[in-house]
């Protein structure tokens, strides 16, 4: 099945060999094939993707534009798009029209992108399989029985399957990379700050990032340079300037320094996995980069410390949804109490339920030291730990995940057993720092993922590393059979 | 370190979730063994280590004192499924 | 037995910016329900605070006013509780570290005593909505607008040790945040609302006895009669043998009693923790130095400069600084009349709070201006007319009549003073009243005051009354 990168469609719709229109045309059409069996979109937005791709061929044919114009596009169902459903794959917000776009969408739809519809998620981005979703689990296209990874699932599997040539996702912990890896496409997400969370409806505020899943570094890197940059309307997000992302891309590896951290081999990680992980360091060597072990001693707490964070931010975040001012409402609730109560039992799902709990629990009075202050201060380890390893290297290279993409269902039952699939994504999180996933082999079959973990504000480095790895092999290039739908 | 019922239910009642009786024994069942998870943080010696509320070493950034926000009542109210007379309704607050 | 009593303030007042502290709508009074209620106000899923830089200015205003530290570094938490007036589930408040420390205020008793008054701390947060229970059958109507109103609330130490000491406290707060003009101080409109912390003990104990809050006490009447009632309750229960229990309490005016409000989170855990969305606000010398430069002359500083520079009376130094509004008009009026400002100081503490009272009126929006009742005034000291002709000049000013001078031209009111013109009708007057003449040569010197008032009515009042008194002691005596 041929796929194309944003770079070559951009090319083609400048040498006037395809036209917006019939590019999304393309992609309502294999999404109207596939989504049956990979439920990757929760919504399609068919009239609004043709008027916009019709808006970006008058742009394009009076000779204007730029790299991501008429350019279809899919948004992960996190982000608020105006006038459409916004649903964070919850039946708590499956009515819910936003009023407003988030800042990733404006800025995106400035750069003449033309949105194709939502993609299928994890509920409130909580889980690292997509099969949390109120709108049910997406399917890896690599093997149908199996997870795509989460919890921007239906995002990855978009792009894996071609239906569309990128996808905006959303990571907190691991939920780009992962599933990029799950799924074998690229997935990057930004330094904490460097995108603005307006309108990214919120998991753990101090953990969410807005990023992106493609085919290659380089689409990547053309839609971080339009995703990027400062918003008054994030207090989080950071005033410093957006350098050019695509001119770093060619920097060539020799005299750089990788460091690889010896926590991330453990017993963790299938032994196939890690012979992908060590293939894949084989190669940036011939490229010229020196590989070295580095330490990351207070990495293995992460798991614990962000799931103490993300469920005390989340069990806050989510007070919000009571059906009073918009969402699911339980209706013709006796009292105020049960309405609450009722509304929130039934609008959020399982998952949701128990860290909304968990972060009650973690907050409570009398555990607060024990375990969010301790989080906090372990927290600050990790992060510092990171630090520590860029003194001496450029960048931090080893697996995204433990193992390949596992059976939907097998982790269902036990969320500890979920929870420690994100043990190698979950730090860079907790650091606040720049990561990508690219796919670098196949393990049964199944693709794996190399992790590149940058300094903050080092996306330059992360999508330099993650490009020459790319030029040197083609991994990226592999899609997986689709069956006619 | 294992959660009683007594401690779910309160639990639940702050994050104003309903709990039926059926489902209790799965709540203690796994939020147990994630809060067990957890737990372990205890092991890690922070001493003296100050805590890190933000990845980001930045200070606030407020905005100047204007009013931007026009009125878009019935857009916004069209969300609600109980509106009247501009108010949101809601079974009755017992104060 | 003798019992003592502890009571502290929790006061909170709206800081008057023109937007919300989080959020760019409009903080205005009075509008529709939810019209100045927007995205972020509502708690809409993906929205983000965006903290106004003004409210921080007011906040350390207020806290250099009271002589307290600021702290260069502080944070904002939530406070997370599920009320329909509180649309995310949380409030966005300050906890452990607020952006006003420590400082204190002096309050003056009735005797002309001082007391000062510690302030624990002041923090800035946002105001919940408001709910409506009546009109919506059964259930209840929410209003946002009042959603993200920003608020200082100001914690007072347990320092006052009666409802009297509370009210002057409450008043001197009052006051000072309307100098400062980071709030109107409305409490009909809710911007100045006060909880007061009570709790008894036996004299001479240290530790404290079980304290009750009562709760939004919205005038300092109600709060004098609140903390009394609350108080006497208090004693009643300790001397019966019973235990007062930690409650919040509500103060009921048309029973004068308070009563236990049914707790509306009757689990307070409020899981607080510093808000992630918002950074920690860092102030550095010279923003608190340029804050600092904005304060106005103080209460204190501009009562003793008052008794000092224009060697007035502390009751009427009081009256006059009670606001700045006032304080700043009479010193308009006082500069203007050369010097006289014991006269100024009587016309606007009398004539025009009267007019200003009577009209329901602030001085603000008074219809006689400085400059204008300083011509008045300089009518009176150059003898043009009465004191009491002056009273029926400013009446007719307050009318829109005109100035002064226009006033007592087209209604004739010019003083006689000529002394020729004095001296004839008070020997008229003389003459027709020989009887009283007698009486006064009788030694009964009280008739005085009956040929005095013969002679002003020969006048129609326009007699120089100085004059005339001089006048007939010459002849009579």
């Amino acid at each position: 099945m041929e796929r194309r990168t944003i770079t070559q469609l951009s090319a083609a719709l400048r040498d006037g060999s395809v036209t917006s229109r019939g590019l999304t045309e393309d992609c309502l059409q294999r999404i109207e094939r596939h989504n049956a069996v990979l439920n990757a979109f929760i919504t399609v937005s068919r009239d609004e993707a043709l008027a916009m791709a019709d808006a970006a061929d008058a742009v394009l044919a009076s000779g204007g534009g730029g790299p991501l114009t008429g350019i279809p596009l899919a948004h992960k169902d996190i982000f608020c798009v105006r006038g459409g459903l916004t649903t964070c794959a919850s039946r708590m917000l499956s009515n819910f029209v936003s009023p407003y776009d988030a800042t990733v969408v404006e800025n995106l739809a400035a750069a003449g992108v033309v949105t194709v519809g939502k993609t299928n998620m994890d509920e409130f981005a909580m889980g690292s399989s997509n099969e949390t979703s109120y709108y049910g689990p997406v399917a890896n296209p690599w093997d149908l029985e199996r997870s795509p990874g989460g919890s921007s699932g239906g995002s990855a599997v978009a792009v894996a399957a071609g239906l569309v040539p990128a996808a905006t996702g959303t990571d907190t912990g691991g939920s780009i990379r992962q599933p990029a890896a799950l799924s074998g496409v690229t997935g990057f997400k930004p330094t904490y700050g460097r995108v603005s969370r307006y309108g990214m409806i919120a998991f753990a505020s101090s953990l969410d990032q807005a990023g992106v899943l493609t085919l290659t570094a380089e689409d990547a890197a053309l839609l971080i340079q339009a995703m990027a940059g400062f918003d008054a309307r994030d207090s989080t997000c950071a005033d410093a300037p957006v350098p050019d992302y695509t001119a770093a891309l060619g920097e060539s590896l020799v005299g750089k320094k990788v460091g690889v951290p010896r926590e991330f081999f453990d017993d963790g990680l299938d032994p196939e996995c890690a012979e992908r992980i060590h293939d894949a360091l084989a190669v940036l060597e011939t490229l010229g980069a020196t590989v070295q072990d580095v330490s990351l001693p207070n990495v293995g707490a992460s798991v614990p410390t962000y799931y103490i964070v993300a469920s005390a931010e989340c069990s806050s975040n989510l007070s919000r949804f009571d059906g009073i001012r918009f969402g699911y409402r339980h209706a013709g609730a006796d009292s105020l109490e049960s309405q609450y109560k009722l509304t929130r039992k039934e609008g959020f799902g399982a998952e949701v339920k128990r860290r909304i709990m968990t972060g009650t629990y973690v907050l409570s009075a009398g555990y607060y030291d024990a375990y969010y202050l301790q989080a906090q201060k372990v927290r600050h380890l990790i992060a510092d730990d990171f630090r520590r390893c860029f003194e001496s290297v450029d960048i931090i290279a080893g697996p995204t995940t433990p193992t390949p993409a596992f059976g939907l269902g097998e982790k269902l039952d036990d969320p500890v057993q979920m929870y420690l699939n994100d043990i190698y994504t979950i730090g860079v999180n907790l650091a606040g720092l720049p990561g990508a996933s690219v796919p670098c082999g196949f393990s049964e079959g199944l693709p794996v993922g190399l992790q590149l973990i940058g300094p903050a504000f080092g996306e330059s480095t992360v999508l330099n590393f993650a490009h020459q790895y790319q030029q040197a092999t083609d991994w990226h290039e592999r899609s997986p059979e689709l069956q006619a739908g | 370190m294992a959660l009683s019922n007594r401690d779910v239910r309160y639990i639940a009642h702050l994050a104003r979730l309903e709990v039926s009786d059926d489902e209790i024994a799965d709540y203690v069942d796994k939020l147990s063994s994630i809060i067990a998870l957890v737990a372990q943080l205890a092991e890690t010696d922070t001493a003296g280590v100050v805590p890190m509320a933000h990845p980001l070493d930045m200070g606030q950034n407020p905005r100047p004192d204007a009013v931007t926000e026009t009125d878009q009542r019935d857009l916004l109210q069209r969300n609600s499924g109980s509106v009247d007379h501009g108010f949101y309704r809601v079974p009755k607050v017992i104060e | 037995m003798a019992w003592e009593v502890v009571i502290g303030l929790e006061i909170h007042t709206q800081l008057a910016t023109k937007s919300k502290i989080f959020s760019g709508a409009s903080t205005a009074y009075g509008a529709e329900p939810n019209t100045q209620a927007c995205l972020i106000d509502l708690g809409y899923p993906g929205v983000l605070p965006v903290l106004n830089r003004k409210v921080v200015r007011m906040a350390v205003l207020f806290g250099l006013a009271i002589n307290a530290e600021i702290a260069r570094r502080s944070v904002f938490a939530r406070k997370n509780y599920f009320y329909p007036d509180l649309p995310k589930g949380y409030q966005i408040s300050q906890l452990e570290l607020p952006i006003v420390g420590k400082g204190a205020v002096k309050i003056f008793l009735d005797e002309g005593q001082e007391k000062t008054i510690g302030v624990t701390r002041a923090h800035m947060e946002e105001d919940a909505g408001k709910s409506v229970h009546d009109h919506f059958d059964g259930e209840s109507g929410i209003d946002l607008n009042r959603a993200g109103t920003p608020l200082l609330e100001i914690v007072s130490e347990p320092d006052m040790r009666s409802a009297k000491e509370a009210v002057a406290y409450m008043k001197r707060i009052h006051q000072l945040v309307r100098y400062l003009g980071i709030s109107d101080g409305n409490m009909q409109e809710g911007s100045f609302r006060c909880d007061a912390n009570v709790s008894v003990r036996r004299e001479g104990e240290t530790a404290l006895g079980t304290r009750t809050e009562l709760k939004n006490l919205n005038s300092f009447r109600f709060v004098e009669k609140a903390i009394n009632i609350e108080i006497e309750r208090q004693i009643d229960v300790l001397e019966g043998g019973g235990k007062v229990i930690q409650e919040t309490r509500l103060y009921d005016s048309d029973r004068n009693e308070t009563r236990s409000m049914r707790s509306k989170e009757e689990a307070n855990d409020y899981r607080y923790f510093p808000d992630p969305d918002l950074l920690p606000i860092e102030l550095d010398e010279d923003f608190i130095e340029s804050v600092r430069a904005e304060l106005p002359e103080l209460p204190d500083a501009k009562r003793a400069r008052f008794v000092a520079d224009y060697g007035l009376k502390a009751g009427d130094v009081e009256m006059l600084t009670s606001n700045r509004e006032m304080a700043d008009y009479f010193e308009a009026v006082a500069g203007t009349v050369k010097g006289d400002a014991k006269l100024a100081a009587n016309w606007v503490i009398g004539e025009l709070s009267g007019a200003l009272n009577k009209d329901s009126i602030g001085i603000g929006d008074s219809r006689v201006s400085p400059r204008a009742l300083a011509g008045l005034l300089e009518r009176i000291r150059d003898q043009s007319i009465s004191g009491k002709i002056a009273k029926e000049v400013f009446e007719a000013m307050w009318q829109g009549e005109g100035d002064a001078d226009q006033i007592i031209e087209s209604r004739g009111l010019r003083q006689i003073s000529d002394a020729g013109a004095l001296d004839k009708i008070v020997d008229e007057v003389l003459a027709a009243h020989p009887e009283q003449v007698e009486q006064y040569k009788a030694g009964k010197h009280k008739v005085l005051g009956f040929l005095v008032g013969q002679i002003m009515q020969a006048t129609q009042g326009k007699a120089n009354p100085a004059q005339v008194n001089t006048l007939l002691r010459n002849k009579l005596d």
